[in-house]
């Protein structure tokens, strides 16, 4: 096993303690295809106990470690830290308000997405067994069933960070993934929604969003949709 | 707490049509503005644009297309101008106070240029009172 030394900048940030942020550093020995996960453990258990980091599945599905690494936000658990030369600096996302270190508070992230209301609507009797989809109606919204609610995108767009109010584009992928599944029934609801002046239209395609998924979902493609959803409509 | 559905006030169109007219007038502005470029710059030649360049393109039998594509190049531009610097005020200006005083004193400033270029453009006449001539 061959360890290599790599220099770790992290943004800190203790309230109890810190009046603003200040940047730890570190070196640590990691092994170049461990993940920039493992770089943070071999931190908090080797050299700082006090680093407040979230993390759970370790295996890119949880979506709670999702940070700012080398100004790109991605899950910590999902790159290597061979694909970053020299060193490595690690931001907590941005947009949020920090509670300590990497750790920010997602209360208004889970807010907009209970907005668009996420969860299945259909009032008539369910049928016997499953309500039935063909095949190329799955497909419509394939790619929006993905999201894992890591925040990734929204707090990579600036639009988000300039304006706190907007939507941003998790909770859009999530109203796509509903509105356009052919057993729902909420569409028009969410679509009204998403036509106010914090949704779909402060969309300025900059595409941070899709560069952020670490799903690989076309998120900008899934807001483009809703917007052209919203259009045709009206004609 | 977030409304439900349920409860919100119906939205409207007004978000939906100033996208599209955005998207529209952009196109437009495309054609428009290097058009307009080219034939100031290459047609006519820009030492040459005096009063009386304005006076044969304003008046006689393309004076009304030409004071229709001048106005259309005017409030394009200033809209989209205007619009741009809206969002850069609010790319810095992050108090919600200070983003509305920039917010209407620019779409005051648009208004106050609009106006000032349809009314001459509207009202002009070879032989209006005018200190340039
Ligand atoms: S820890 Fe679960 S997604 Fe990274």
């Amino acid at each position: 096993m061959v360890l290599h030394a790599r220099h770790l900048k992290i943004k800190r940030f203790n309230p109890e303690k810190d009046t603003k942020p200040w940047w730890g550093e570190y070196d640590v020995e990691v092994q170049p295809t461990d993940r920039v996960l493992d770089a943070l453990h071999e931190v908090k258990w080797h050299h700082d106990g006090s680093l407040t980091l979230r993390r759970s599945c370790a295996h890119g599905i949880c979506g709670s470690d999702a940070m700012r690494i080398n100004g790109h936000n991605a899950l910590a658990c999902k790159v290597l830290v061979k694909e970053y030369k020299g060193t490595i600096t690690i931001e907590p996302l941005l947009g949020f308000k920090v509670l300590k270190d990497l750790i920010v508070d997602m209360d208004p992230f889970f807010a907009k997405y209970r907005s668009v209301m996420p969860y299945f609507v259909n009032d008539e009797a369910p049928p016997e067994r499953e309500r039935l989809q063909l095949p190329e109606q799955r497909d419509r919204f394939d790619d929006t069933t993905k999201c894992i609610l890591c925040a990734a995108c929204t707090t990579s767009c600036p639009v988000f960070w300039s304006d706190t109010e907007y939507v941003g584009p998790a909770a859009i992928v999530q109203a796509h993934r509903f509105i356009f599944d052919s057993r729902d029934q909420g569409k028009e609801q969410r679509l009204e929604i998403l036509n106010e002046k914090s949704g779909v239209w402060k969309c300025r395609t900059i595409f941070n969003c899709t560069e952020a998924c670490p799903r690989g979902i076309e998120v900008t493609r899934a807001i483009g949709e809703v917007k052209q959803e919203l259009l045709l409509r009206r004609f | 707490m977030m409304r439900t559905a349920r409860q919100r006030p119906p939205t409207g169109s007004f978000q939906v049509m100033s996208w599209l007219f955005m998207r529209v007038t952009g196109l437009l502005l495309l054609v428009i503005a290097v058009f307009h470029m080219f034939w100031m710059h290459f047609i006519i030649g820009v030492e040459k644009i005096d009063f009386n360049t304005i006076v044969s393109r304003w008046t006689g039998p393309h004076g009304a297309f030409w004071r229709l594509f001048d106005v259309m190049l005017l409030t394009f531009a200033f809209t989209h101008g205007i619009n741009g610097a809206t969002n850069v005020a609010d790319d810095y200006i992050t108090s919600r106070g200070w983003r509305v005083v920039t917010r209407t004193a620019l779409w005051i400033l648009w208004f106050a240029l609009v106006m000032m270029g349809l009314w001459i453009i509207y009202t002009f006449r070879p032989d209006m009172p005018t200190p340039f001539k």
